[in-house]
């Protein structure tokens, strides 16, 4: 039995397809969803998100959000997702080297802190995603 | 009856409106599509987190989360979303009448104004406000009405206000948006009177939380919050265009019947002036020959 997944943003609906195995970024770590998975809801924290098709794997960056299991579809809702496609890896490094910068050089405030990091995270995941799929080429 | 120079400025100055309205409008379709698409793209979305709401509201007691609590209404807060620009024809004021209309049978109530003509409007009537945004009503995004739907839970979580309303309009098709008005907060799973009604819970799944149902709740309820939010933006936008894009097009139609109507005004007039030299050579010609 194939695993049917969605992938939706407030925007745009991102990606839909029967799937063999999803690995997902859960708030509490990396889980793995295979069809016949028991009903679960949980929280999504930033991460990447890999879906497996026919012995192909596809990566997804996705940027928080929620993901609600039953035993034959995955709906996924999430603030952001991009494809690995779409990520524009020289704009990630850029993000990531002056997130980087700005921590080194001590952020004003502690909201400046947190932004400089969350900016940091965005583009670890982004680079990470982007990498994957060179790798696999 | 105006003289035939002066219809020939008139038909100058109408042909010159009717470019503009064209443009206008010209320019109000291309926008409209795209906030249509984005619409009807973004529903998808808060379907589904709404259908997750009502899955898990039975498992959730009410008492578990402050969005939740129900209270007696002593004071309410309408969050009025209308356009920052006009020529949308009675789109504006039909939802504010709409609005002002709401808060008359609440027993206290304060205004959230989104977009300029809300602003100005409710200032106009000495209507109070809380808070008042302005910008991006013709293309709303989630940053933007994340902070409107984060003003309204905190004044609800602060106990200041009981209800949370939305009012905006929202877009059906290209000839028809309706104002509508909607409760936001306290949240509740939308049928739960037609659910309660069948006396019988629906079968619940035994559903594995992570990390746990509370966890959970406190990440899915703000969120549905600023989505309601977002959503009634983008449906405001979309009638916006549609709107102008079709009182453009009345405006441009209107325009090519005057200039019609002019027209063959002053053809009449040019013909009735033709003739009547005629007579005065005939005349003058009779009057020599004699």
């Amino acid at each position: 039995m194939p695993l049917h997944l969605e992938v939706i943003t407030p925007e745009r609906q991102v990606y839909e397809d029967d799937v063999d195995m999803v690995i997902a970024p859960g708030s509490e770590g990396y889980l793995g969803i295979l069809p016949h998975h028991a009903p679960l809801f949980t929280t999504l924290g930033p991460g990447e998100f890999r879906v497996k098709k026919g012995g192909v794997e596809q990566a997804l960056a996705v940027f928080g959000g929620f993901m609600d299991v039953r035993a034959d579809r995955v709906v996924v809702l999430t603030e952001a997702a991009e494809h690995a496609e779409e990520i524009d890896s020289g704009r990630a490094q850029e993000a990531r080297d002056s997130a980087r910068r700005a921590l080194a050089a001590g952020p004003a405030s502690a909201a400046e802190e947190a932004r400089a990091r969350a900016a940091l995270q965005r583009a670890l995941i982004r680079l990470r995603v982007s990498e994957a799929r060179r790798r696999r080429r | 009856m105006p003289s035939e120079r002066e219809i020939r400025r008139r038909i100058r100055s109408v042909r010159n409106i009717q470019q503009v309205t064209k443009a206008m409008q010209t320019v109000a379709a291309s926008r409209m599509r795209r906030a249509q698409q984005a619409v009807l793209a973004s529903r998808p979305y808060e379907e589904r987190l709404r259908a997750i709401l009502n899955e898990l509201a039975p498992n959730a007691d009410p008492e578990l989360h402050p969005l939740l609590a129900r209270r007696e209404v002593k004071r309410a807060a309408i969050i009025l979303v209308t356009t920052d620009r006009g020529l949308v024809g009675a789109l504006n004021t039909n939802v504010i009448r709409a609005a002002i209309r709401h808060s008359e049978a609440l027993p206290a109530s304060a205004f959230v104004a989104v977009g300029r003509k809300a602003i100005g409007q409710l200032r106009r009537f000495r209507q109070p406000t809380t808070a008042e945004f302005s910008g991006f009503s013709e293309r709303p995004t989630t940053g933007d009405t994340s902070i409107v739907a984060r003003v309204a839970i905190e004044e609800f979580v602060a106990r200041r206000v009981d209800e949370v309303y939305v009012t905006y309009t929202r877009f059906i098709n290209t000839l028809r948006q309706v104002p509508t008005v909607r409760r936001i907060l306290p949240l509740a799973p939308e049928d739960s009177a037609g659910r309660s009604a069948g006396g019988s819970p629906p079968a619940t799944l035994q559903y594995i939380f992570e990390p746990d149902p509370e966890s959970v709740l406190e990440a899915v309820l703000p969120r549905l919050i600023e989505l309601t939010v977002y959503q009634a933006a983008l449906d405001n936008a979309a009638s916006e265009q549609s709107a102008r894009m079709v009182s453009m097009r009345n405006a441009t139609d209107n325009a090519a019947e005057l200039i019609q109507d002019y027209t063959l005004a002053a053809n009449k007039a040019r013909q009735g002036r033709i003739t009547k030299e005629m007579l005065e050579i005939a005349s003058g010609a009779e009057a020599l020959a004699k």
